[in-house]
């Protein structure tokens, strides 16, 4: 093969990264540069650093680093139980299969499940507990953001432990390791390149979530996305939409950074 | 190379071939040109059989289309793609096209039943003299509520809301104007006002309202209240006919405080092909008879006077939606307050609701 007919393939790829990633960033930070009245000014810029946008920044990171806290505390044991099990792609899919279904209705359902009159208080009931507010709570929030994002940490973590070779893990206990220092001094460590790719999935969204803000907290929760979708749905003060999705863009960069660096040191 | 070649012809042969399917079918169903009427209005909002009788008695096929929020209305109207002959925008939604020059002026002389309508309803602050727009159906801003849930007791105000018996029971609608214009309106203050003090006033009420506040939520609040997940909802009165007709414990009050008139009025978008035609259909929904039968089937007010007079006394002096005339004073229309103070009223919502309890 030629190189002119290798690069010729290399056109697709060009241009679909320079329309659908370049083109749009580029057009995030033009649109970012202009005021309501369309007036050229960095004054979004300005507006973004003062306490009302600070606060929503904070508290966006806040439960975005509860969300994957809870995920990864889930995830972990649950992939490595799967490693464990004989038919692990079965209960692979059997993990992955809700992430099928649209978000939109599995948000729905959590409205009946969590509401006053619906399974969950149901059960409370039923034990002696008695009905609780479920729905429109932080817990709720988070609970259903876990639900979201647990497939998309198990499955990084799941590939890492399936890499890991038993023989490490022989060695390991040859040398009269504990099961929990074999653990901790072996098997964690080999596999801290899936923890880290599975918390930036999981951490990176949730930064921004915004439909479940509103479904499921009863916009109690603000994040930047409840933010930025109403900048441009309902101000149409498409400027400061952008100026938040700009920083939310040097925010996940500086994620990607920060977390991606010891990878490439560490694990291969 | 070859292969690709093939493929974008294939792609090519593929999408004339539909987009001459398409044109035939329509020829061979009559939609062609000058007698068809496209109408572009809300889901759910209109008699579907007097939109049969509309075309049985001028002979102009009707092309019906909806949308869900005046926001999503204007972006395609604004581009263009299909062209519309009639719509069903909201006040503010019409004074931003009317200044994006999106609409077409209604000749008068051709609607000779708008003498029907009531003339408190025309010439308003968003459309002076009616030149681009004509009332379709209008309603208020006010509180649904469950008397059951509240023990027999009764909500007349705005101020009611703020009673510490009311802990977590009431579901705010999703609107950063209905809600600080309902903090505005419970302290006297007009729902337009741009007064940084009153604005700031209005917030710091606000936030004493958190801890009765359950939720703020978009269009789930007609379920979530039908379902008495809260006992009180801060809705519109069309929303509120809705939640009603569902669940029948529930009642509707109009704030004695005063609060926001709206309205849904028909026009002309800047793409119609067929004006004649709007034309037409604008005067048709005026007529008494067909309004009163829409009406009953909508469930919103009318702005028609003589509609009215046809409709049963159950619906035309149900002063809930009808509100007498010393009520209907204290009602306001949103003026356009500019793209900087409407931004300005969103951040102040958004302060609110991440104040916390």
């Amino acid at each position: 093969m030629t190189s002119r007919a290798r690069n010729l393939y290399l056109v697709p790829y060009l241009l679909w990264i320079g329309l659908f990633v370049i083109a749009p960033i580029a057009l995030i930070v033009y649109y970012s540069l202009f005021d309501v009245e369309g007036q050229f000014t960095l004054s979004n810029y300005v507006k973004f650093f003062t306490p009302v946008y600070l606060k929503m920044t904070l508290s966006s990171f806040w439960y975005a680093f509860l969300i994957t806290f809870w995920s990864l505390l889930i995830a972990y044991p649950t992939a490595y139980l799967i490693t464990k099990t004989k038919h692990k792609q079965l209960w692979l899919l059997l993990i992955i299969l809700p992430s099928w279904i649209n978000l939109l209705l599995k948000a729905y359902a959590f409205i009946g499940l969590f509401g006053t009159y619906g399974f969950a208080n149901g059960f409370l009931e039923l034990i002696g507990i008695g009905t609780k507010q479920i729905l429109f709570t932080d817990f709720s929030f988070i609970f259903v953001s876990v639900y979201i994002f647990i497939p998309f940490m198990v499955l990084p973590i799941f590939n890492a432990l399936e890499e890991l070779s038993p023989s490490l893990i022989y060695a390991s206990r040859d040398l009269g390791a504990s099961a929990w220092t074999t653990f901790r001094r072996v098997v964690f460590p080999l596999t801290l390149g899936g923890v880290k790719a599975g918390c930036q999935v999981v951490f990176i969204p949730a930064l921004s979530l915004f439909m479940i803000t509103r479904l499921i907290a009863g916009n109690r929760v603000i994040t930047l996305g409840t933010a930025i979708e109403q900048h441009f749905l309902v101000t149409q003060d498409w400027g400061m939409g952008a100026t938040i999705a700009v920083f939310l863009v040097l925010m996940m960069a500086l994620i990607m950074i920060v977390t991606g660096g010891r990878k490439a040191r560490g694990t291969k | 190379m070859k292969q690709l070649v093939r493929m974008t012809a294939a792609v090519i042969i593929i999408t004339a071939a539909l987009l001459y399917l398409t044109n035939w079918l329509n020829t061979s169903q009559g939609f062609r040109g000058k007698d068809t009427l496209t109408i572009y209005n809300w889901g759910d909002y209109i008699d579907p059989e007097l939109l049969a009788r509309f075309e049985k008695e001028t002979g102009i096929k009707v092309i019906y289309q909806t949308f869900d929020s005046n926001e999503a209305m204007m972006t395609k109207i604004a581009q263009g793609g299909t062209s519309y002959d009639v719509s069903i925008p909201s006040e503010y939604a019409i004074s931003k096209m009317k200044q994006e020059g999106l609409l077409l002026p209604i000749d008068h002389s051709k609607i000779p039943n708008l003498k029907y309508v009531d003339k408190r309803f025309m010439d308003l602050s968003f459309d002076h003299d009616n030149q681009y727009s004509i009332p379709y159906f209008w309603g208020t801003v006010g509180i649904v509520y469950n008397p059951e849930m509240l023990g027999g007791r009764e909500i007349h105000k705005w101020s009611d809301l703020w009673d510490e018996s009311l802990r977590n029971q009431i579901l705010l609608v999703d609107g950063a104007r209905e809600v600080i214009g309902m903090s505005l309106n419970a302290l006297g203050y007009s729902l337009n006002d741009t007064d940084e003090g009153h604005l700031q006033e209005a917030l710091r009420r606000l936030n004493l309202l958190t801890p009765n506040v359950k939720a703020i939520v978009g269009d789930e609040i007609k379920m979530l209240l039908a379902g008495e997940e809260a006992a009180i909802g801060v809705v519109w009165s069309g929303d509120a006919s809705e939640i009603m007709s569902e669940n029948e414990k529930l009642d509707y009050v109009v704030p004695k405080e005063g609060t926001n008139l709206w309205f849904d009025n028909m026009v002309i978008p800047k793409s119609a092909t067929n004006i004649e035609g709007a034309h037409k259909f604008i005067n048709f929904m005026l007529d008494p008879e067909v309004n009163a039968q829409n009406t009953e089937y909508v469930g919103y007010s009318t702005p028609n006077a003589k509609a009215l007079e046809l409709l049963p006394e159950d619906i035309s002096g149900d002063e809930r939606f009808y509100p007498d005339p010393e009520m209907t004073s204290k009602l306001e229309v949103y003026e356009n307050l500019g793209p900087r103070m409407l931004s300005h009223y969103n951040e102040l919502f958004l302060e609110f609701k991440m104040h916390r309890k």
